[in-house]
């Protein structure tokens, strides 16, 4: 049947049909709908792990135990999982193993732009490209065939265009292959550097055959053109950008499978045409690898290596003027992502800024605390590393800096690998405060459920992990719950426990304001004899007040009546509907 | 055919998803090919959002650059104007007339610039701008404004009001199918 999915969507129906059977993944925009719409079929078990390492080795496991297996992640993600990555390189798989990792070229929603085709180089494995769904749908497929057809894991390159566009996709049925027994091979799974020296030079031959298959298979097209004084070396949607400024003019060798690359079709490719030229996003990867074959090229001396490239950006570049679209003369003011009205964070970060603490950052909703008017963030660098940086940043103050120094981290993300950091700081003694931001549930990437929510991805009741007993469990004495709604209970306690002389966890608790479940208050309202626009309800950056004409107002479609802004207002002018 | 474009923009939390997944059903029920791109992730906080639905023979990038979309339909008036340079010359933008004051503004550090739909009618755009807010709320839900809009923007197609009732009933749950249909009937006839 035809049908529109989103890319994502298509590599889960891709990783159905194949058999998948295990599917283990830690949310991470553009990659969460694949494990979401695979948690849908309900042959295939399907799980969030508290982070990417823990998915991967899952996904092996399953591997191993004769179950084709999969787990997909963030760019980001796998530079946590790179640590089972490079060892399960070497060992390969027993049934299929398939590795999705989404880069985000642009940042849409991310910390950096790295470009993961560097991971399959690096850890010595193939890595598949699809351009739309149809080829996500394929290439998923595909993959597992590869993966036991040269005893690897194999990694499935998405990016956000191709996760997050719908294109057309014909589906098909799912085949179950037969499990493959588990048989002890200590020589294969057993990494201990005597058998290591023997895998390695399997992985090396291994990369022979990569590329002997990558010279012949279809994954790696050449598509005619008219016009030989340029010829195009291109994957993914930058391949669809080609398309689209040039059709068919130029002869375009398309690429499926990224690494290994093939040589002798490159060279074949090349020598057809005038001009090789090589529109990639991010890095000159695949430019790198024709300039080791000797050929000359144009490629990131045109596109630039920074964001995503466009069609107009394309057509420019091969001297095609795109129609330029006529701006409003106008100054338009910005419109940046604002925590949402009734967001949990927003009163605890009122009091971190209104303390004028410095406060490490970590990744979630809350990054947005960072933003003017709070701005209450001084750093956001991985998962984590608000924990352990807490940690670093105190211990070189050598006692300087305690009581005005926290970390604040979310729910998941402490999960994730923020209880790490908390361990170190138990054991290694710094008087640290670190801040939990409680709101259970993974809030940015759309509201997926985490070891402490008491629920698993396909929404069955599960073990919950209680917050408070495992910091108590690594060593932390003082551990404390405060309401982020009351502003005085928050203040009170970060002043206590920055005071108090050993480490503490303050776990700032209330559900996102999001969440189905979450009973809202009728919309406040204000009372105009009693405001004076003193503007001090504006401190807290809340989309649902704005002043105007000197008088303070609330927007009732967008106002949740959470009255954290009542409790700033000095002239009780701010009033929730049974007050007034 | 050459690829249509239509940009559908708005604020993050506005329902601009499900006015794109909407129009996707009804083009490939048509028979054309089709590609509609969304935004996930942290510019859904209530940012500015931007969702491309292309639709023809054959249709290659999933987004929409610079001079390219013949509608831009926008769920507020700011958004219509950040996005008016990705018009076509000759392209239409449908606009809700709500304004949702960004945080620059909120926080008086900038202002919301006024008279936004003639100017940008004076600088050459067809502009259609409307109360979509108060037709949702007349067909029961505020949050319908996307059914509204949608039904705008029907005016410009030749097809039967059958189709775009068929590809609402697949893409809205039942229990708001009613108000949904309404909400679209009134754009429609707007």
């Amino acid at each position: 049947m035809k049908t529109l999915m989103l890319g994502n969507e298509a590599v889960a129906r891709g990783l159905y049909e194949a058999g998948c059977a295990v599917v283990s993944s830690y949310p991470g925009t553009p990659s969460t709908e694949i494990t979401e719409a695979i948690a849908k079929y309900p042959e295939v078990y399907a799980e969030w792990a508290p982070n990417e390492k823990v998915a991967m080795e899952t996904a092996f496991g399953a591997s191993l135990a004769g179950k084709r297996s999969f787990c997909g992640m963030k760019h980001v993600g796998l530079n946590v999982a790179a640590d089972p990555l490079f060892t399960i390189a070497y060992t390969g798989v027993n049934a299929g193993m398939v590795i999705c990792v989404a880069d985000d070229a642009g940042m849409h929603s991310s910390q950096n732009e790295q470009d993961s085709r560097h991971y399959a180089k690096a850890a010595k494995l193939p890595m598949l490209e699809p351009a739309d769904s149809a080829e996500g749908l394929a290439f998923a497929k595909l993959a597992y065939e590869l993966s036991e057809r040269f005893d690897t894991p194999v990694l499935l390159k998405m990016c956000t265009r191709v996760s997050h566009s719908q294109s057309v996709v014909e589906t098909g049925e799912r085949v179950e292959p037969a499990p493959v027994p588990y048989e002890k091979k200590a020589s294969k799974y057993i990494m201990m550097p005597g058998n290591a020296k023997q895998r390695h030079p399997v992985v090396e031959q291994r990369t022979r055959d990569l590329i002997a298959y990558a010279e012949t298979t279809s994954l790696n097209r050449i598509e005619e053109g008219s016009d030989r004084r340029i010829g195009i070396i291109t994957s993914s949607t930058s391949y669809q950008y080609v398309k689209e400024v040039c059709g068919d003019r130029f002869p375009v060798l398309k690429l499926g499978m990224i690494w290994p690359l093939p040589e002798q079709k490159i060279k074949d490719f090349a020598a057809t045409v005038d001009l090789l030229t090589v529109v990639e996003e991010l890095d000159g990867f695949i430019e790198e690898h024709c300039r080791n074959l000797g050929l000359a090229l144009a490629g990131k001396d045109y596109f630039s290596p920074v964001g995503e490239l466009s069609q107009n950006l394309v057509a420019e570049k091969l001297g095609v003027t795109p129609d330029a679209g006529k701006a409003l003369d106008e100054n338009i003011p910005a419109r940046p992502p604002v925590m949402c009205a009734g967001c949990p964070h927003r009163g605890l970060f009122y009091v971190l800024h209104k303390l004028k603490l410095t406060v490490l950052g970590d990744i979630g909703c809350y990054t947005l605390g960072a933003v003017a008017p709070l701005s209450a963030i001084d750093s956001t660098i991985c998962m984590g590393a608000s924990v352990s940086g807490l940690h670093g940043f105190l211990k070189a103050g050598g006692g300087e800096m305690d009581g005005k120094t926290v970390a604040v981290i979310g729910d998941s993300t402490f999960m994730h690998s923020g209880i790490t950091g908390l361990v170190n700081i138990a054991y290694n003694e710094s008087n640290a405060t670190v801040i939990i931001l409680d709101n259970s549930i993974t809030g940015m990437t759309g509201h997926q459920q985490n070891p402490t929510t008491g629920f698993n991805l396909k929404g069955d009741p599960c073990t919950k992990i209680d917050l408070e007993s495992l910091c108590r469990a690594v060593g932390i004495r003082r551990v404390r719950v405060v309401d982020p709604y009351d502003l005085s209970q928050c203040e009170t306690a970060i002043k206590e426990e920055l005071a108090a002389p050993e480490a503490s966890v303050v776990i700032s608790r209330r559900p996102c304001a999001l969440l189905k479940y979450v009973k809202h208050k009728p919309p406040l309202t204000v009372n105009t004899s009693k405001c004076v626009g003193c503007k001090a309800c504006m401190k807290i950056g809340c989309p649902a007040i704005s002043v105007r004409d000197g008088k303070a107002g609330v927007d009732a479609t967008l106002c949740v009546g959470c009255g954290v802004c009542e409790q700033l207002c000095k002239f009780d002018a701010l009033q929730a509907p049974e007050e007034v | 055919m050459q690829t249509k474009n239509i940009m559908i923009v708005g604020v993050g939390g506005q329902g601009t998803l499900l006015a794109s997944k909407l129009l996707g059903r009804l083009l490939l029920d048509q028979g054309y090919d089709v590609k509609v791109s969304e935004v996930h992730g942290m510019s859904q906080r209530g940012g500015s959002v931007v969702t491309y639905v292309r639709y023809g023979g054959k249709v290659y990038s999933p987004v929409i650059d610079k001079g390219e979309a013949d509608f831009i339909v926008s769920f507020e008036l700011l958004e219509a104007a950040r996005w008016m340079e990705f018009l076509r010359p000759d392209g239409r933008i449908i606009t809700n007339t709500q304004q949702i004051n960004p945080m620059p503004v909120i926080t008086g550090a900038a202002e919301y610039p006024r008279d936004l739909a003639a100017k940008m009618a004076a600088a050459g755009a067809k502009v259609d701008a409307m109360d979509a807010l108060a037709l949702a709320e007349q067909a029961g839900s505020s949050k319908a404004v996307n059914l509204v809009l949608m039904g705008r923007l029907s005016q410009y197609f030749d097809l039967p009001e059958e189709a775009w009732q068929q590809a609402i009933t697949r893409s809205v749950p039942e229990k708001f199918l009613e108000m949904n249909r309404m909400a679209f009937h009134l754009g429609r006839n707007s």
